[in-house]
């Protein structure tokens, strides 16, 4: 038990670390470089999904995740949460059979797949193409507004005595004779506390550096179009096939693959692209032209809707694309929470739930051996 | 390749094209001249070795290693089809201008209320008056030429108010005396104002505009120093238009998008209107607020020098520093000053768009602890719908500010990597890709 933990990084997985962690009883504070809820959490369309994850430990944390967000929803007030359900549809007769298969596996661990009759499928989604080739339902796929949840977290971490301290960089941690984190370094001073929680997202890399125990976090650069705002158009989160493919992927070069979706205020949200471009800030042309042509592929009508913006992030990846959820054995009282790529607004609930139960000691829900900091593609390469 | 065709997008054009530079001009206006030389009839012809592209929309801007890609729509911004065509310069200079400045009061998103600006261009492009009795408010010299139009149209201009004092002037005589030619100019609309007996009063404005589906009545009131209201001078007037105009916010996208280093939220350019970023170069309104002659000086300046094979002529460099002293001169005899949140009510709506009221803002700030500009967008959605905060970027930030202390930058809300709206079928297309290799 450690009674004074200090949360680094105001994203929605340090928010929710937070929030977990002083349910349980710690004191928190929560520091950040900048404004809370202002990097990759900005920069996310709040997808919390089961439907793009294969049978494994990345599957396990999502569904424990999904049960986990309706009763915080309800907690945390408006964070736009919406059980909207997701519809993964393939468009070649080559994807169609792999979709299929792959929502059989999902079935066999719990997953609500539910495959649509050709005959039905523009019942679900009247304005989806029809060269449907297959088509499986995802009843628990979700949506939130991830700035709102990660806002309404901290501010039930202040409500419970929580201190939030926004545009505070940490430089270092300090630890003591004993080889234990003692504190953290601001530019004000120190911190002292029990425990650190590594939680900076694409920059978890950085932070684990200066602190001495460095991890290979990666930043993979995600733009998402925005629509004017429309009449519902889009039902579901809708998904071509090759979403799948692309998230466990190791290609440097671009990626797309659409997913399309409606938002509560009326536009609608056209992601994701998956690129290896360092932290290089720029939205490249044929970035918003690829993912243009998959969503109105899907969407034929979409065709003519004028796109109001567009908006770019950086999501934070291990070599092994695994999360890195843990305590690191080289320094006792770190703990990392990153490496959740584009899943981390959907993976938050169950991350802040876990790194709570370690922390303080209690028994954890699911298995957190795949997560575990000291696997070689974590240290290895870092 | 120069980017908008007003006063300093074509001194610029014809500068860079006399020096021996290909030149391509391109504006989202149908015919050159920008919103200074809308309907006039003295309104510079475009040179002759400049390709002018009009109804043409740049949308997207790229930095590439030997120069500038821009991505342009060419065609009315309602027409079932658009050309598109994608060009590359060597150097590229930014002429984008700015747009009038209106600040939120109880009633400002009543019919009938509009920008100064756009009461002038419907005056001058279309002989159209924007109401029977208007009035007309905010701060600055271009209050009196929209006065000057309005009333050409037959309309009745009840009061023309600036919200600060005449002694302004009076602590900048450098800037008097810099700007001789432009006083003449000014004393002249006022001499009109003086004939047609429209009165002109200071540290006064229109706080509330009143109506049922459209302005029928507003209410003014005199400000102290800070722009806070003076209890008591109230004053209620019939009116079926209202004229706002404070100030000028410059069209930032582009520069943003090219990396180019801002300085109190306009375009930092050197002596020779080169950018931070090497092969861009920025003039007129972008660059500091200074009218229509130093935005040509500049652009004749930045012509030149893009072309990079004559030297820029002394002349101009003259006019750029006469013109910016004036201008300066001008940005400090009319400040916006911070009084001007205390006029809004908590139902005052700060974004149009989104319908966003100051107790929504406020709301945002306090609950979501939003302490960012992109987490205020986020949680309060100001600025996320059509306008993309173009009106109520910089207001939302200004409020948001005063109400933390804490620090929102007004040039975040005008990161806009698509700058302007592209269709999403227009964004699928295979592009055309035309070069202009060793050329400006």
């Amino acid at each position: 038990m450690y009674p004074d933990v200090v949360v680094v990084g105001a994203g929605v997985i340090g928010a929710a670390c937070a929030h977990a962690l002083t349910a349980a009883g710690c004191a928190v504070t929560v520091v950040d470089r900048g404004a809370p809820a202002s990097g990759t959490t900005a920069a996310g369309e709040g997808n919390v999904l089961v439907s793009d994850k294969a049978p494994g430990p990345e599957l396990d944390l999502a569904m424990l995740s999904r049960r986990l967000w309706p009763a915080l929803a309800d907690e945390l007030g408006d964070i736009e949460w919406e059980a909207k359900g997701g519809l993964v549809v393939a468009t070649t007769e080559a994807a169609a059979q792999p979709l299929l298969d792959f929502m059989r596996d999902q079935r066999a661990v719990g997953v609500d797949a539910r495959e649509v009759p050709a005959g039905l499928v523009h019942e679900l989604e009247p304005h989806l193409t029809r060269a449907v080739t297959a088509a499986v339902h995802y009843p628990q796929d979700a949506q939130l507004q991830p700035v709102l949840a990660a806002t309404a977290l901290l501010a039930e971490v202040t409500r419970r005595g929580g201190v939030i301290r926004p545009h505070t960089p940490v430089s270092t941690v300090d630890t003591g004779r004993d080889g234990r984190v003692r504190g953290v370094r601001v530019a004000d001073g120190v911190i002292p506390c029990g425990a650190v929680i590594n939680a900076c997202g694409p920059w978890a890399g950085d932070f684990a550096r200066a602190a001495g125990v460095p991890i290979a976090i990666l930043p993979r650069r995600g733009i998402v179009l925005v629509t004017a705002a429309l009449p519902l158009v889009v039902r579901h989160k809708v998904y071509d096939a090759d979403y799948v493919g692309a998230v466990v992927s190791d290609d440097a070069a671009l990626q797309t693959s659409s997913v399309v979706e409606s938002t509560a205020a009326g536009p609608v949200l056209i992601g994701s692209s998956r690129q290896r471009v360092g932290f290089a800030e720029r939205v490249d042309a044929h970035v918003l032209r690829a993912l243009a042509r998959k969503a109105v592929g899907l969407f034929p009508v979409l065709a003519t809707v004028p796109v109001m913006r567009a908006y770019g992030g950086f999501r934070p990846y291990a070599p092994d694309h695994v999360p890195v959820i843990g305590p690191d054995p080289r320094l006792p009282g770190m703990w990392h929470a990153t490496g959740h790529e584009g899943a981390g607004i959907g993976l938050a609930a169950a991350t802040g739930r876990l790194i709570a139960d370690l922390v303080t000691g209690a028994a954890p829900v699911i298995d957190l051996a795949p997560f575990r900091v000291d696997r070689p593609a974590v240290l290895e390469a870092a | 390749m120069v980017v908008g065709a007003g006063p300093a997008g074509l001194a610029a054009a014809r500068a860079a094209a006399e020096a021996g530079a290909r030149v391509r001009l391109i504006d989202s206006a149908p015919s050159a001249g920008g919103q200074f030389f809308r309907g006039r009839p003295d309104v510079p012809p475009v040179h002759p070795k400049v390709e002018h592209l009009a109804d043409s929309a740049v949308w997207h801007l790229e930095s590439v290693h030997n120069g500038h890609t821009v991505r342009v729509r060419t065609g009315p911004a309602d027409a079932p089809v658009r050309r598109g065509v994608t060009l590359h310069a060597d150097a590229l200079i930014l002429a984008t201008g700015a747009y009038d400045r209106a600040l939120p009061f109880p009633g400002w998103d009543l019919p009938g209320v509009v920008t100064a600006g756009g009461a002038q261009a419907m005056a001058k492009g279309h002989g159209v008056a924007v109401g029977r009795r208007v009035i007309i408010a905010g701060t600055g010299p271009f209050l009196l030429p929209v006065a000057t139009s309005l009333a050409g149209t037959g309309a009745t201009v009840v009061e023309v108010l600036e919200a600060n004092g005449p002694a302004g002037w009076l602590r900048a005589p450098r800037a008097l005396l810099a700007g001789a030619g432009r006083l003449g100019e000014l004393a002249g609309y006022a001499k009109a104002l003086a004939a047609q007996r429209i009165p002109y009063r200071t540290r006064r404005t229109v706080i509330a505009a009143h109506g049922t589906g459209r302005v029928e009545a507003v209410t003014t009131a005199a400000l102290d120093n800070g722009w806070r209201i003076r209890p008591g001078t109230e004053r209620r007037i019939a009116v079926d238009a209202v004229c706002v105009g404070y100030g000028f916010t410059p069209q930032l996208e582009l520069a943003v998008a090219a990396g180019c280093r801002l300085r109190d939220g306009f375009v930092e350019v050197d002596a020779a209107q080169a950018t931070s970023t090497p092969g861009v170069f920025a003039a007129g309104e972008l660059t500091g607020i200074g009218g229509a002659k130093l935005a040509a000086a500049e652009g004749t300046v930045a012509g030149t020098a893009a072309a990079a094979s004559v030297e820029v002529p002394r002349a101009a460099l003259r006019a750029v520093r006469q013109g910016r002293i004036f201008a300066d001169g001008l940005a400090a005899a009319h400040p916006i000053q911070d009084g001007w949140r205390t006029w809004l009510t908590d139902d005052t709506l700060v974004c149009r768009c989104e319908e966003v009221t100051l107790a929504g803002l406020c709301d945002a700030l306090d609950r979501h602890r939003a302490l960012g500009v992109r987490t205020l967008k986020l949680t309060s959605r100001v600025g996320l719908g059509p306008c993309q905060g173009r009106v109520c970027g910089r207001n939302a930030a200004e409020l948001a500010a005063g109400h933390t202390g804490g620090h929102y930058d007004p040039a975040d809300t005008a990161r806009r990597p698509i700058a302007a709206p592209v269709r999403l079928g227009e964004l699928a297309e295979e592009e055309t890709v035309e070069e202009m290799n060793g050329q400006a």
